[in-house]
């Protein structure tokens, strides 16, 4: 007969709790120093060189201790990112970084777990690992580099390339119907869902110090350019011209507003609820009033909302998309709880390991021949 | 009446059922009886890969096979002397193995019209007994209604007659206790604990367990009880033991060994997933178990656990390995401890789960891209499993590599008494994790700093660095990608990748240093003929070969544990002998390696269907051997000595 454990339930902590921090009195870390000493290879103009730049910069204001951050990454352009970073780092196989990380995170509370990882990576080959670190909540940290096409393999389409699109692979345009990794990470119940923009360093920034704070998994979706084999796909959220309607920006208890600005300052367009679909819909904010607006709260325990704001994401040609953290809740990461089982356990069962082992082996029906 | 006892030197008993009448438990208990009796013994369940195959049907069958002796034991035994059939289908499929003059004991409640059709009788077969040409012709049958007696026994209970008629696998154990004159207490302690929460099944358990005795004692339908002593062993405590509970333990022990936290990542698979079940228990003792979503992040996770300064552990059989491999390769090429432990199953593809067989010998060699050696140790007996989890995390750890474990459904399954080890006797691991820079580099100014080197190896073993987050100071990356020597940056250079594919060969070939010499077992020195096998079949063999030299002329046998690399004196050892013979259960994948590595004339015996070898057959083909070697006719060669005997004082 099953029983239900009476799980202990750790106190909820931020992310980098339980990692050691850098001593106070000592000089600050830099960007440097988190920079190792091989020559970076990505192509000219790659956005990954801006996700690097700016997670370089970033990482002294975790004030965490160096060796005590460990980046794993899958196979794909953007997995070669542990190389360049002079802390910890795995570069692993195709599409299993999240089940390496999850070792890793489960295995040591003073680490800071990072993953890098691209859109064949994670939404591909290595699909399954990525819901499943999203359900279990294990804490880390998951950069998903989403550039719309393979690269390394030398431009096919990937699982977020539109339909039609026509690559090496695909000659007559795809006929794959693409994943938005946002709505996906939502399905599988992420508790910290974000999306950002490579040359947004600013918005980047701000979203890897609310990843890193998050505890559980946090899965940021980068959006990059490649400019062999896909460049322009984010033209229109990165274009001066036309950005303000393309980009749909998520602001904790604001309410959602984007496009040209309206008399108050804000933006002329908006979201509001549909109360015929039950979903969310682009709403012209002079004819529905300020009132009518929806205000971006992603501590909602209920990803509803969040999932259907993911929605108004193109499917096709970026022409329009939200960015920001679409969710940040708090549930019991799968490390903590694991880690209290065995804390429990061992509470409850004091005295000397190898005494233990010999009563452990000598259980059981024995019998003693002389 | 006065009950004559006869003493035997041993017997076959195999309890037959439907797959839900609980034959495995019947046969564990009886097994735990006479371990407690002092018995040597060992056995064999076996059961289909469905939980609740169509019942009352031949798929259905369920059997436990327990062999038990006054003496030193290495199988089951090839054919049972005494067979317990609970219903038309547990008699018929079991028939085939029983030889003349067996003694079968039916459940006769259950020979109904229906469940006769459904095993295929279109008589039944109990009618017939004394006509000539009934199939039960041969053998001394007893036709008890097992069922009814523990349903009138258990009345008092007040149970549904489903309920009742359940407990009729107790009756039957506690009839086979009386007539092998068993001790009961330790299954009546079991059913208590068993049952605690349950009075009214755990009453009639026992209550069903004591009428079978009884009956037994007051019936006159057994004239005879036998009695098989106890069997000389080393001094020391013992307890009876399965493979995968063995391996679980040494597992556990490898972690306090070595003062790792054990890391288990792991998704259940037929026959491995007791060793998952074990070690979550074990908590207390730093063992994290991950219950992965597939094979692939089992093992991923971990190498993540391993990276990070745990033992590495994952939990598979044959299915499981080829979807393992690329990952191993990864903790080939990052030069991480592992163990990927594989309990082997009748394959190709999902094959027979729950049957064994040693198929994968070539996959645990070869099954990757590239060239990506990895050690390989093989227990030989379930009890056996505990020393050899510990001898694979040694070497993991000393080398720096991932071990295959190939253990099998009949060692993972199967049971043997285990003399206890002390704790203080066990082999120490030594992590050995860097905790210091290892190399001086001059920068282009000439400056010197110190820094770390993640491939910069060990002289004797070529291990290198274990170096885990949270060092300060050895901060490095490593990966799939090819290694430059030394300081384990990416590397595309030919003579670079040249030299590193050489060094990880290397490396494993040095395990073999630290091996022990292997033990010839050629008592007279005579022998032309060697037979060699690894794995599982080590107590088939032994038997196969005691029942030549019994016969009076000469076999030699070696059993490998390691595999990879094979130890120093192997080839030496295999020169020595005219023929070479190579039992396995497979279609001859050791004797292809010996025969590839060694240029030996090593030949094959195989059998692949799901059981262990048998002796009697194994002693035909060694006498063949023998024969030709030694010069004799064969039919000089008495191979029989099989059944059991009676002992007169």
């Amino acid at each position: 007969m099953s029983t239900t454990a009476d799980l202990p339930s750790p106190t909820l902590r931020t992310g980098t709790d339980g990692v050691p921090a850098v001593d106070p009195d000592a000089p600050a870390q830099t960007g440097k120093e988190f920079t190792s000493d091989q020559e970076v290879r990505w192509c000219p103009g790659c956005g990954d060189y801006a996700v690097l730049k700016a997670v370089q910069s970033f990482l002294p204001d975790l004030g965490l201790r160096r060796e005590n951050i460990v980046f794993v990454s899958g196979i794909g352009c953007s997995s070669r990112f542990p190389y360049y970073l002079d802390t910890y780092g795995m570069h692993s196989i195709h599409g299993r970084a999240p089940a390496i990380a999850t070792g890793i995170a489960t295995t040591r509370e003073d680490l800071s777990v990072w993953v890098v990882t691209g859109d064949g990576d994670a939404l591909s080959i290595g699909g399954n690992h990525l819901v499943h670190a999203l359900r279990r909540n294990v804490n880390m940290t998951i950069l998903l580099f989403n550039n719309r096409i393979y690269g390394l393999t030398k431009g096919q389409y990937s699982p977020t390339s539109e339909a039609g699109k026509v690559t090496k692979s695909t000659p007559m345009g795809s006929v794959d119907h693409p994943f938005n990794p946002v709505s996906l990470a939502l399905g599988a119940e992420a508790t910290f869902v974000a999306r950002t923009i490579d040359s947004d360093r600013k918005h980047l920034t701000q979203v890897l110090a609310a990843a890193a704070a998050h505890r559980g998994t946090s899965l940021v979706e980068i959006y990059q350019n490649c400019p062999i084999f896909n460049d322009g796909a984010f033209d229109a959220i990165k274009d001066r011209d036309t950005k303000a309607d393309a980009i749909i920006p998520l602001e904790q208890g604001q309410p959602i507003r984007f496009g040209a600005p309206a008399e108050d300052g804000g933006g002329s367009r908006g979201l509001a609820r549909d109360a015929g679909t039950g979903g969310v819909r682009v709403v012209d904010v002079a004819e529905v009033g300020l009132d009518a607006l929806l205000v971006h709260d992603a501590t909602r325990d209920d990803p509803t909302t969040a999932f259907a704001i993911s929605r108004l994401t193109d499917a096709g040609y970026l022409r329009q998309s939200p960015i920001g953290i679409f969710r940040q809740v708090e549930r019991p990461t799968y490390d903590d709880q694991a880690r209290a089982q065995l804390s429990t356990a061992r509470d409850a069962a004091p005295g000397d390991q190898a005494d233990r082992l010999a009563a452990l082996i000598g259980g059981g029906d024995t019998w003693t021949v002389v | 009446m006065a009950t004559e006892v006869k003493q035997l030197d041993r017997v076959i008993i195999r309890f037959a059922g439907d797959s839900g009448d609980g034959m495995q438990l019947t046969g564990d208990r009886f097994t735990q009886e006479s371990a407690a009796f002092g018995n040597d013994l060992v056995t064999l369940p076996n059961f289909p890969a469905e939980i609740r195959a169509p019942q009352g049907t031949l798929p259905g069958v369920s059997s436990f096979q327990v062999h038990f002796a006054d003496h030193d034991i290495l199988t089951a035994g090839d054919a049972p002397d005494v067979l317990v059939a609970m219903n038309p289908a547990a008699l018929r499929a079991n028939l085939p193995d029983l030889p003349r003059g067996a003694t079968v004991i039916v459940d006769t409640h259950d020979f109904t019209t229906r469940n006769l059709a459904k095993a295929g009788y279109d008589a039944n077969p109990l009618d017939s007994l004394d006509e000539p040409g009934s199939p039960l012709a041969e053998f001394a049958v007893h036709t008890v209604d097992l069922t009814g007696m523990t349903v009138g026994a258990v009345k008092e209970f007040g149970l549904s007659r489903k309920d009742a008629s359940r407990a009729k696998n107790m009756f039957a154990l506690g009839l086979l206790s009386w007539m092998y004159g068993r001790p009961t207490e330790h299954t009546e302690k079991f059913l208590h604990r068993r049952f605690s929460r349950v009075p009214d099944i755990r009453d009639a358990n026992i209550t069903a367990f004591k009428a079978g005795w009884a009956f037994g004692e007051t019936t006159e339908t057994f004239a005879v009880r036998y009695e098989v002593k106890p069997a000389p062993m080393a001094a020391g405590t013992y307890r009876n033991i399965t493979g995968n509970l063995a391996l679980a333990y040494g597992l556990v022990a490898a972690g306090v060994r070595s003062g790792l936290p054990v890391f288990l990542g792991s998704y259940p698979i037929t026959p491995a997933s007791d060793v998952l079940h074990e070690l979550s228990k074990h908590k207390a003792f730093g063992v994290t178990t991950f219950q992965a979503e597939d094979e692939i992040a089992g093992i991923g996770a971990a190498i993540g656990a391993s990276f990070s300064g745990a033992l590495g552990v994952t939990t598979t059989s044959g299915p499981g390995v080829a979807l393992k491999s690329e990952s191993i390769g990864l903790a080939v090429m990052t030069e991480l401890p592992l163990l990927v432990i594989d309990v082997q199953r009748g394959g190709p593809s999902t094959g027979l789960p729950t049957k064994t067989e040693q198929a994968d010998l070539m996959q645990a060699m070869y099954g990757r891209n590239g060239e990506a050696p990895v050690p390989i140790v093989a227990p030989r007996s379930p009890a056996d499993c505990f020393d050899a989890a510990i001898e694979a995390a040694r070497i993991a750890v000393t080398y720096r590599t991932p071990v295959m474990l190939l253990s099998d459904g009949y060692l993972a399954n199967g049971s043997e008494p285990w003399r206890i080890p002390e704790v203080d006797d066990l082999p120490v691991v030594d992590p050995g994790f860097a905790t210091a820079t290892n190399h001086v580099s001059t920068g282009k100014d000439g400056a010197e700093t110190a820094d770390f080197w993640p491939y910069l190896r060990d002289e004797a073993t070529l291990a290198r660095p274990w170096a885990v987050p949270g060092t300060a100071g050895l901060e490095h990356r490593i990966g799939g990608l090819e290694k430059g020597e030394g300081h384990g940056d990416i590397s595309y250079d030919p003579a670079n990748h040249e030299r590193m594919v050489r060094t990880r060969q290397a490396k494993v070939d040095a395990v073999a240093d630290s091996l022990p010499p292997l033990e010839v077992d050629d008592p007279s020195g005579q022998a032309k003929v060697l037979v060699i096998g690894w794995g599982s079949t080590y107590g088939p063999i032994g038997a196969g070969v005691r029942r030549v030299r019994r016969s009076g002329h000469h076999a030699a046998q070696v059993h490998l544990r390691h595999l990879n690399p094979f130890p120093h004196d192997l080839g030496e050892i295999l020169g020595r002998y005219e023929r070479v013979l190579v039992p396995e259960m497979n279609l001859g994948q050791l004797s292809t390696l010996l025969r590839a590595r060694y240029l030996v004339d090593a030949r094959g015996y195989h059998q692949v269907n799901g059981l262990p070898l048998k002796a009697a057959a194994l002693a035909q083909a060694i006498g063949e051997l023998v024969a030709e070697a030694e010069g004799v006719p064969l039919h000089e060669l008495d191979l029989t000595a099989a059944t059991s005997q009676e002992v007169h004082q």
